[in-house]
């Protein structure tokens, strides 16, 4: 493999644990509200409340997505 | 650009470095006192001046030809992505479901996969370059601060402040670099998860303002939303961590509270691993 190649894998596989990792759900929430930003840009009421209401939900979803559970104890394994 | 938007920056960005260079000055010190101090802090102190480089070869261009709006969308997708992420990590550690990280266990781990040099080398001789420490400086730094280039280019950017993020990213290390020469060895009194949890919150709120803004809406009182979306994300880490501890498994309840001795998180030596090829 050429330090080219190399260096784009690495580089792939940076941006691919940056943004997706161990919490998928995390990146597609986010496209999703930027989506939800686009389309409700003239409803401004709106984008500013369901904005951060999707930005909570995700967050309360990933967080218990991630829980320790009682037949894994300690399986929560992304750094 | 108003003074609240600019102190949270400063704050944010101050705040994640500190978070990161706590662990990278941990292997750093660890890499010194094993190998040689001369190599470890040369090591350092290249990765310093290659993220430097990278703020600067990255971040000036996007400030000076990408139109704000569609910048400030990328950015704050980003930084919603790694202030959720944060946000996540943070709750699950401070309710008990995932491991502390643990700089005593890091030191130690780091420490003890060193091999000590120089032993047989004559008394008064000079210190020799040591490539196992300057590589594993280089990386703990390098590795732990990219995420803190994308902090500095993100939040600097997107509001044409790169320089002062740049600034107080600096000022981080610097602090960082001189507590760690105070107490000369790791870093295990940093309170990281709290940190990590207010730096999260900021992360989330300026990434969700700045994905609102570059997509044209307009948040009520402009630049003051910022502030009231960190009380409302503060509010509802509370309300998460609280939540979250009452589903613990009882097993994990008892064996497992946060800050329990025995309990750390893994892949705490990865640079050194990495560096050394095990």
């Amino acid at each position: 493999m050429t330090a080219l190649r190399r260096a784009v894998v690495a580089f792939g596989r940076f941006w691919w644990g940056f943004l997706i990792g161990d919490t998928p759900e995390i990146f597609c929430a986010v496209v999703a509200i930027v989506c939800l930003a686009l389309v409700l840009r003239h409803d401004r009421v709106a984008a500013v409340v369901l904005l951060p209401v999707l930005a909570v939900a995700v967050l309360a979803a990933s967080t218990f997505r991630g829980r320790r559970r009682r037949s894994a104890p300690g399986a929560e394994g992304d750094g | 650009m108003s003074t609240s938007s600019t102190v949270v920056l400063l704050l944010a960005v101050f705040g994640a470095t500190t978070v990161e260079m706590v662990e990278a000055v941990t292997i750093v010190v660890a890499a010194g006192a094993t190998r040689g101090w001369r190599s470890a802090l040369e090591g350092a102190a290249a990765a310093v001046g290659v993220l430097a480089v990278l703020v600067a070869s990255v971040g000036v261009p996007l400030v000076r030809y990408v139109p704000l709006d569609a910048l400030r969308m990328v950015v704050g997708a980003l930084l919603l992505v790694l202030g959720l992420s944060w946000l996540r990590k943070a709750i699950l550690r401070a309710s008990g479901h995932k491991d502390r990280h643990d700089e005593d266990a890091i030191y130690a781990e780091t420490a003890a996969e060193l091999q000590p040099v120089g032993a047989g080398a004559p008394a008064g001789a000079p210190p020799r370059r040591d490539a196992v420490a300057f590589v594993v400086a280089f990386k703990g730094v390098f590795l732990e601060g990219v995420e803190v280039v994308l902090i500095v280019i993100s939040l600097g950017a997107s509001q044409h402040r790169l320089g002062l993020a740049a600034a107080a990213a600096a000022a981080a290390v610097v602090v960082v670099g001189a507590v760690a020469l105070v107490v000369a060895r790791q870093l295990s009194g940093v309170p990281e998860n709290t940190l990590k949890t207010v730096v999260g919150i900021m992360l989330t709120s300026f990434g969700l303002f700045w994905v609102g803004e570059g997509a044209g809406v307009h948040w009520p009182g402009s630049d003051l939303a910022i502030p009231v979306m960190i009380g409302v994300f503060a509010l509802v880490t509370a309300a998460a961590v609280g939540w979250m501890r009452t589903l613990l498994p009882p097993a994990a309840a008892g064996a497992g509270a946060p800050g329990s001795p025995g309990r750390r998180e893994a892949g705490a030596g990865d640079a050194t691993r990495g560096a050394t090829g095990r």
